[in-house]
């Protein structure tokens, strides 16, 4: 699977790692949902290190689509509930 | 449903509504390509307004240094002129000077990253856009209309993300450029008013002007007498020498004998 990391790029991580991204995921939707600042940012990193270490990074020139995506290391809390709302404007696609 | 899933779904849903708008999505190429050129002089824009900023922000620090040592200069004056209290307003002045640099110093760290952060993204929208402008004219010359609209799909899905996070990397950059402004307004309009400012706030500036009649020769030879009156001879050499520019010491000097003889 192709997971993008907001401002950093686009990794390729086999397969096979799906089980745990998708663990770590579920620890990083607790977190927002509650509103753990503390566990939120641990879910975070956790998860952006296992995507950096077990994925490879795809070329600045590949034009794949990503399967999933993930905010950046350093957004807060309300950064990623504004990005779950779909409210934030910044997305300009086309 | 999962944090990952979700922002892709957002993500892909902003792409779709896009496609989907154009009857032969081959006339979307030339569109999407446009746009994404302009997007590209959109994060160039935002690295140069993030640098002028950051460059703002320098020259500021720089003011409040200078300021500070001037501070710091009065504090030595007025030490050496034997007046503590004014040397320690000084110094609370100067302490206050160097809080704002050191915050500012803060804001500058924040905004070197973001401008780094931006410079990074745009370099890869570029290396995307100029794939997907090859990609296009291979599109555009398949035969097949079926396959054609797939591979415009995928390129076009895979840009759109890209388009996405940079646009988001953009927004961000400019939220924070903006907030600093009012802040480095607030430090010029400070500056500007005197209240760090020891030559445009001398009407006001009590310190000041303290400090620059003390500075000029005829007061501090009026003070010495006063000193000197008040707490003997002895520290009067030393005052002179703190007070007083060079040139005036040889006059001063033996003054300062004849007095103690």
């Amino acid at each position: 699977m192709i997971v993008r990391v907001l401002g950093e790029g686009q990794f390729s991580v086999d397969d096979a790692h799906a089980d745990l991204l998708n663990g770590l995921d579920s620890g990083l939707e607790r977190a927002v949902e509650s509103g753990d600042e503390d566990a939120f940012r641990v879910a975070l990193t956790d998860l952006l290190s296992q995507v950096r270490a077990l994925g490879e990074r795809l070329p600045d020139d590949s034009l794949e689509a990503s399967d999933a995506l993930l905010p950046g290391e350093d957004s807060t809390l309300e950064d990623v509930r504004a990005l779950l709302s779909g409210s934030v404007e910044g997305l300009i696609p086309g | 449903m999962s944090v990952m899933k979700r922002l892709k779904l957002i993500f892909s849903a902003k792409a779709s509504k896009a496609l989907d708008r154009a009857e032969d999505p081959r006339e979307t190429l030339d569109y999407s390509y446009q746009r994404q050129l302009e997007m590209l002089q959109k994060v160039r824009r935002g690295v140069a307004d993030v640098a002028t900023s950051r460059k703002r922000l320098e020259l500021q620090i720089q003011q409040l240094q200078q300021q500070s040592g001037k501070f710091e200069d009065q504090s030595r004056k007025a030490l050496a002129a034997g007046r503590e209290d004014l040397a320690r307003e000084a110094l609370t002045r100067r302490s206050g000077v160097q809080q704002q640099q050191a915050d500012l110093a803060t804001q500058h760290a924040a905004l070197q990253a973001e401008e780094e952060k931006l410079t990074l993204a745009s370099q890869r929208l570029q290396a995307k856009v100029d794939a997907f402008r090859t990609r296009k004219e291979t599109i555009k010359a398949t035969y097949s209309a079926a396959e054609a609209q797939t591979k415009i799909g995928e390129a076009f899905s895979g840009i759109s993300e890209e388009m996405g996070d940079v646009g988001l990397a953009v927004q961000r950059a400019e939220d924070k450029t903006q907030a600093l402004q009012a802040r480095a307004g607030a430090i010029d309009e400070l500056l500007a008013s005197g209240a760090l400012d020891d030559v445009s706030g001398t009407a006001k500036d009590d310190l000041t002007v303290e400090l620059e009649r003390l500075s000029s020769e005829g007061d501090v030879e009026l003070e010495l007498a006063r000193l000197k009156g008040e707490i003997g001879a002895g520290s009067a050499p030393e005052a002179i020498e703190g007070a007083t520019p060079p040139a005036a010491q040889p006059a001063a000097a033996p003054q300062a004998e004849e007095d103690r003889s």
